[in-house]
């Protein structure tokens, strides 16, 4: 059963038009991959399903509608947000950026410290002074601290050294194996989503063109609609 | 040599302790008044931190806060002491000269003030934000220079410092104690606040409000909860400020006081807790020791602001600890 629903999804930044008809499931406990080329929507679409920009088309979450909450509502909701370029507190630490987003629930200081013990190391270091692998374990720590019934990371290893992405990737598989947290990923690297992705959504010109399964995914569907 | 904020924030609360005592010692009661102002400025500033400090919201009104907490006072005082009823509408009564109950009157005046006033200012941010807490500030202002049965321009005064159960407040330095413990409350409580969750959720807000909100968390409302803590705060050391003069007038609610207040501020460092204390410290004593060399010792005051805020952006304690901001 679908967790969290996305269907025709249309929105715009002012008078130009990103979406014109998103649909997306992601069911529970399950990693969905978005995919597309640059400049197609995915980031737009989390957006929209956070509701950091106005949209129209249905967004239910565990059968709740989201559309038109505030978007603090929709994180209480569930939904945890690891944007696109980290974004952490970068005057608090570590402990500090974590325990800010601190909601009741099975994820606390120690567990986040478990999947990323980095950032236990790390404690009481500003986020500003973290390197950019570093933010990004913190910014998924933070997103987790909120207890989100569904994970989102946009882009969560773009621009990272190769072995920081490995422990990102390492992480997101503890994650699935785990919890029962369901994952939305956008990601560039289709090889490392295919190993932790159970379905995927290809998005292009801000429409969904293909969805499936993630073993279903063909060369040829690729080739076509991501280029890889 | 650099020293720990822990260890500079010690010396200075001793150092404003041991100064009224070494004063009554030398029988020199107005050092003891001197010390008294800095303790309430500095009050009123702590207050003000909050906001500004930890929140990022400047306030150019925060003397609406100050004045309503003097009027408070001023006008249960008053009543108090003339046995005339203070009719207010719903209810009535013949005023008070009990310390603490006025504290808390002005508490509360000042918090629903600031609830109403941050409902309003608090949906803009910058120089929008500057503008309508200025706007609510002269509002105030020019309503008690109207205020005709309270002194209107001339001002009010009250003519027995009010009471304080088991003290005689109208020796200074019993006075001077209360003064200093309720800061030493405050500072307590403002360092508790600001290493809360709230606290530290108001912090991600002045560097944020859209990753706040992407944690579930909403800017507006921790915003506003802070602005109220922050009107309650320096509306009791109005209050106090009154009683200290035994003396209200519109000045209290000027904008000239509200730019004071962050001059404090930035002269201790702001966000940091004793911050507005030094700022206050050092205010007074210019103000003491320059305005008996002459009148325009503002000018002197204004060449050491620009000397900290072109050299020393943290404040006297990020010079003293090599440590630009509160939260590095």
């Amino acid at each position: 059963m679908s967790f969290l629903t996305v269907e025709n999804l249309q929105a715009a930044y002012g008078p130009s038009q990103a979406l014109f008809g998103v649909d997306l499931r992601v069911a529970e406990g399950e990693v969905t991959a978005l995919l597309g080329r640059n400049g197609m929507g995915k980031t737009t679409t989390v957006k929209a399903i956070c509701q950091m920009i106005r949209s129209s088309g249905t967004i239910t979450l565990d059968g709740k509608n989201l559309q038109g909450l505030p978007s603090h509502k929709v994180a209480r909701s569930g939904v945890g947000l690891v944007p696109e370029g980290r974004r952490c507190f970068m005057d608090l630490t570590v402990h500090e950026n974590l325990i800010a987003a601190a909601r009741p629930g099975e994820w606390d200081l120690r567990r986040v410290a478990s999947l990323f013990p980095r950032l236990d190391e790390r404690g009481n270091q500003r986020a500003a002074s973290l390197s950019g692998g570093e933010q990004q374990m913190l910014a998924i720590g933070r997103a987790l601290m909120t207890n989100p019934r569904l994970l989102v990371l946009d882009e969560a290893t773009e621009g990272l050294a190769p072995i920081i992405r490995q422990e990102i990737w390492a992480a997101m598989r503890q994650l699935k194996q785990n919890t029962s947290v369901a994952i939305l990923l956008i990601d560039k690297s289709l090889k490392e989503l295919a190993t932790v992705s159970d379905t995927a959504t290809i998005l292009a010109r801000g429409r969904t063109v293909w969805s499936g399964a993630m073993s279903d995914l063909t060369s040829e569907v690729s080739e076509k609609h991501i280029g890889v | 040599m650099r020293v720990t904020e822990r260890y500079i924030n010690g010396v200075v609360l001793t150092g404003l302790l041991v100064l009224p005592i070494w004063a009554l010692a030398m029988d020199e009661p107005f050092t003891i008044t001197l010390a008294t102002r800095a303790v309430v400025l500095a009050l009123a500033a702590v207050g003000l931190n909050l906001a500004l400090g930890l929140g990022g919201m400047v306030s150019l009104g925060h003397a609406a806060f100050f004045g309503l907490g003097g009027y408070t006072m001023g006008i249960l005082a008053y009543h108090a002491q003339t046995y005339s009823t203070l009719n207010l509408g719903l209810f009535s009564t013949d005023g008070t000269t009990s310390m603490p109950l006025i504290w808390l009157s002005a508490m509360v005046i000042s918090a629903l003030v600031a609830f109403f006033i941050g409902m309003l200012s608090l949906r803009t941010t910058g120089v929008y934000f500057i503008m309508i807490t200025l706007a609510f500030g002269q509002m105030f202002f020019y309503f008690a220079i109207s205020w005709a049965q309270y002194g209107g321009e001339d001002g009010l005064s009250i003519y027995v410092r009010n009471g304080f159960p088991g003290l005689n407040t109208l020796v200074p330095i019993q006075f001077f104690g209360i003064c200093f413990t309720l800061l030493c409350i405050v500072l307590f409580l403002f360092a508790r606040l600001q290493a809360s969750p709230f606290g530290l959720a108001l912090n991600a807000t002045r560097q944020t409000r859209s990753r706040v909100q992407a944690v579930g968390l909403n800017p507006t409302r921790i915003r506003l909860l802070a602005f109220v803590l922050s009107g309650a705060i320096t509306g009791l050391a109005g209050a106090l400020f009154a009683d200290l003069n035994r003396f209200v007038s519109p000045t209290m609610f000027s904008w000239q006081l509200s730019g004071e207040l962050i001059v404090l501020i930035v002269i201790g460092g702001v966000g940091r807790l004793m911050g507005p204390v030094i700022g206050a410290c050092v205010f007074v004593a210019l103000e003491h020791f320059l305005g008996a060399l002459t009148d325009y010792w503002h000018v002197y005051l204004g060449v050491v602001l620009l000397c900290i805020v072109l050299f020393g952006r943290g404040g006297l304690i990020g010079l003293l600890t090599g440590k630009e901001g509160a939260h590095v």
